[in-house]
């Protein structure tokens, strides 16, 4: 029975695609996988803002949203309905074409992520052999739409945007694909699909994840650092910082067009969190071994949930970086973190299993953490501010 | 070490969601249609016209100086005087608008008018929600929209009423005491009205 309510999305695409003509049916079968992400991510989109805005007005005392629907949870309606009618204007300087289809790309970017992602088992649109790839390579189109927006806005602060965030995106690039790379040494493969396969195993309850070893578990952390500064969300959302650039690169983006952004911004967020799962937290699996019966599918948005109530305490929580801090951050802490942990990785690899690797592996990690650490904050002293003018 | 500030405000921030949901003094927020803050006393925003007693005609205090209109920065102000006269808060017969017109929309609540009126007869009113579906029409208020009674300048800002009260009282007492000085027999008609309010409040 379990097995059953685990595949009901599989046996039902199955029984849909059976009825059309067998040279139609793969057509056919990617077509409504390709539907059912739209619907499924689309609204998780929709439920996140208003998860996030009442989150966030709690963390910060006050109620959020709460007048539209019962406790407003229809805000997301209200306000898919606002950017829609609204008035899209374009700059009269602006390259058009670019300027439009930044926002196009973006989202269409974003969507092409969920491609490889494992959402359940055998639920996977494209189990290709390069999945890890893939995702990068269609990632890293998401920088070049930023800049597209940025560069044909004709906007001094759309401009500034762009550039902050191109720097970011490829200074925080470097960790997130060397955290991913500790994964793929250790499945031996670069599918998506595989990946979590080689974490489906249980030693007694607990599953064999690789965020539960040491280089598993730096390397999640690291991941998801690089993962917030790619998605360009707080604290690392310099390239939008509205208190010192309006919105960024977005500036001059109105109505639909500032939703589409919105929109492929918290998609990339999903995907890449999405892919931390895949990555490290064993993808669809469950997280103890006698709770296998649950659907698997339940599972994977079960840890997307739990990631984006991350996300969100994460942008409640701290204050924007500076773009010296930023950079500092990523080229002293995280590139030679990421770096060590490629060496533990292989070294844990290669000891015979015990405590002895346990201990040797945690200490690769965690001395180096104290000492990059102390490296890093060693330049921050600070000192009372002495105004000549204002005392 | 690296990342203790973090995990302090993470607790911080934790501490903040819960909380907010447990303790009902955290929230700060007023649910702002159903529920209203008491407003306080200096409030002020857009000027009305006080009239004295019942009929706010014939209780207007504006004389039409036109001292207002010439003050006004953003010339919100428009007034165009009488032909005939009428007595006024003191009892002394003087002209009276017949046109008056402020373009709330061009008002500044800069408060210049009832600074510079010597009759006591423009006033701050504290109403703030006048929004209207016409922002011509809508937000050019004629004297019979301007004109709010002297019971509710009390009510909106009791002490600065009290004092105007004050000063007309002696003003209306100085008139009185020149018309019986000079012996007339014929009293200086004052609008009955008037005369209870001010000793009321004192």
């Amino acid at each position: 029975m379990g097995n059953a309510a685990d595949q009901v999305f599989v046996i039902l695409e199955r029984w849909l695609v059976g009825h059309a003509p067998a040279e139609l049916q793969p057509i056919l079968s990617s077509l409504l996988s390709v539907i059912a992400l739209l619907v499924v991510f689309a609204s998780l989109f929709a439920i996140t803002t208003i998860l996030e805005r009442k989150g966030l007005g709690r963390i910060q005392n006050r109620y959020g949203p709460n007048r539209v629907g019962p406790f407003g949870f229809l805000q997301p309606l209200a306000d898919g309905i606002k950017s829609l009618t609204k008035e899209d204007i374009v700059p009269h300087a602006a390259d058009k074409v670019v300027h439009f289809l930044a926002p196009v790309v973006l989202v269409v970017a974003a969507f092409s992520l969920y491609a490889v992602l494992p959402v359940g088992r055998n639920m996977v649109l494209a189990n290709l052999d390069a999945g890890v790839l893939f995702f990068f390579a269609v990632g890293s189109v998401m920088e070049l739409t930023i800049f597209m927006a940025g560069w044909s806005s004709q906007n001094k602060y759309s401009l500034l945007g762009a550039m902050r965030a191109i720097a970011q995106m490829i200074s925080y690039e470097v960790p997130l694909i060397l955290a991913s790379v500790t994964v793929i040494m250790a499945a031996g493969s670069l599918s998506t699909v595989t990946i979590v396969e080689k974490q489906a195993g249980y030693s007694g309850i607990l599953p064999h994840w690789f965020v539960f070893t040491p280089w598993g578990f730096a390397g999640f952390v690291l991941f998801m650092i690089a993962a917030t500064a790619e998605s360009n969300r707080s604290p690392f959302d310099l390239p939008e910082g509205e208190s010192e650039i309006i919105a960024g690169y977005y500036t001059e983006y109105s109505g639909f067009k500032f939703a589409l952004f919105f929109l492929g911004e918290y998609l990339g967020m999903f995907a890449i969190s999405g892919l931390g799962i895949t990555l490290f937290l064993g993808g669809w699996t469950a997280p103890l071994s006698f709770l296998t019966w649950v659907p698997s599918y339940l599972w994977f948005f079960a840890k997307l949930l739990a990631m984006i109530v991350i996300f969100i305490w994460v942008r409640g929580t701290l204050p924007r970086l500076r773009m010296d801090q930023l950079m500092n951050f990523a080229w002293r802490f995280m590139l030679p973190m990421a770096l060590l942990d490629l060496v533990t990785a292989g070294i844990w690899h290669f000891l015979a299993h015990g405590i002895a690797r346990w201990i040797l592996c945690s200490l690769l990690v965690v001395v180096p953490y104290v000492l990059l650490g102390r490296g890093l904050t060693q330049g921050w002293k600070l000192e009372k501010r002495v105004y000549r003018f204002a005392e | 070490m690296l990342g203790e500030g973090i995990a302090k405000g993470f607790v911080e921030t934790a501490r903040n969601f819960f909380g907010s949901y447990f303790s009902k003094d955290r929230l700060t927020t007023v649910q702002f249609p159903e529920e209203r803050l008491p407003q306080i006393e200096a409030t002020r925003d857009f000027p009305f016209l006080v009239y004295d007693g019942e009929d706010w005609q014939a209780g207007m205090r504006c004389v039409a100086c036109q001292i207002c209109e010439k003050e006004c920065p953003p010339k919100c102000i428009y007034i165009e005087k009488s032909k005939d006269k009428k007595p006024d808060a003191v009892g002394k017969p003087q002209f009276y608008p017949a046109v008056f017109n402020i373009d709330v929309s061009v008002c500044m609540s800069c408060q210049i008018c009832v600074e510079v009126c010597p009759f006591e007869a423009i006033k701050m009113d504290t109403e703030f929600e006048l929004s209207t579906d016409d922002r011509f029409g809508g937000l050019l208020w004629d004297k019979a929209e301007l004109s709010k009674s002297n019971a509710h300048y009390r009510k909106v800002h009791p002490t600065d009423a009290a004092a105007s009260d004050a000063i007309l009282a002696e003003e209306r007492a100085k008139v009185e005491a020149k018309a019986k000085s000079a012996g007339k027999v014929k009293a200086i008609p004052t609008s009955p009205a008037t005369g209870s309010e001010v000793s009321s409040t004192q």
